[in-house]
């Protein structure tokens, strides 16, 4: 517009149009809830009795451990989409990054549907199983 | 500017692994980089898969720890085999064909022996 300060008259311009910084921000955000969710998994693992069929369904079968589950999933996906996103800009060009992007966004949501689908199968099936 | 190449010459892509000198923060900054692939197209489809394989139930879970569970003992057998052969022993035919096949049995046992432990309570 021309009256607001010299930083608001640049904010958003560079090479991405704040597309690069929203990029970087939400690395950060999906790392950090990664860190957390991570290590709750692993911990929980370690510590079921056992991890036959029977102790896994009664483990994720529970609220507390189903909501997590899936939060893990989404942040941990869209975690490393972004960070092999970076490494194929560094990597490759023209045609080729298109369709590594592509193929990155279908590898990434394909399997995230199947986890998420597969905790709420879990999670809300009968406990008749 | 008619004299001007039309071929670029190759130039090195980034991180440019192959012109700057070692160091602790570039090998750490690699490992991180490596190790977060290994995890997006390795761990990440095996933690997907050990979900889908409980939503299938228990045979097919019972199927994935059998698949999932067999990589560390085959892969611990060949491993021995190579440290073996590293040293410069058993390439004579009959030998090398003994050792490759006793690898694959090893993995077996391993596998076997694996499951035994974890079916009899161990884990």
């Amino acid at each position: 517009m021309g009256n607001g300060t010299q930083l608001g008259r640049v904010r958003g311009l560079g090479a991405g149009g704040g597309a690069v910084v929203h990029h970087w921000w939400l690395q950060r955000v999906t790392a950090v809830g990664s860190l957390i969710l991570v290590l709750w998994f692993v911990f929980s693992l370690v510590r079921l009795p056992s991890l036959d069929y029977a102790s896994a369904v009664m483990w994720v079968r529970q609220p507390i451990v189903a909501v997590p589950l899936m939060l893990l999933i989404v942040s941990v996906f869209w975690h490393f989409r972004l960070g092999v996103q970076v490494m194929l800009e560094d990597y490759l060009h023209g045609s080729k990054r298109v369709i590594a992007m592509l193929a990155l966004n279908f590898y990434t949501c394909a399997l995230a549907a199947l986890a998420l689908f597969s905790v709420l199968k879990v999670a809300l099936s009968a406990a008749a199983g | 500017m008619a004299s001007r190449p039309t071929v670029q010459p190759a130039r090195p892509l980034s991180p440019h692994l192959t012109i700057w000198k070692w160091r602790v923060h570039m090998a750490v900054s690699i490992v991180h980089r490596v190790t977060g692939h290994a995890l997006a197209f390795g761990a990440v489809l095996i933690f997907a898969w050990w979900l889908a394989a409980l939503a299938s139930g228990p045979a097919y879970y019972r199927f994935f720890l059998d698949i999932v569970l067999s990589p560390f003992g085959a892969h611990m057998g060949s491993g021995i085999r190579h440290f073996i052969m590293d040293a410069g022993e058993g390439y004579d035919l009959v030998t090398s064909r003994r050792m490759a096949q006793a690898t694959f049995a090893f993995s077996i046992l391993a596998t076997a022996g694996l499951w035994a432990w974890i079916l009899a309570g161990g884990y």
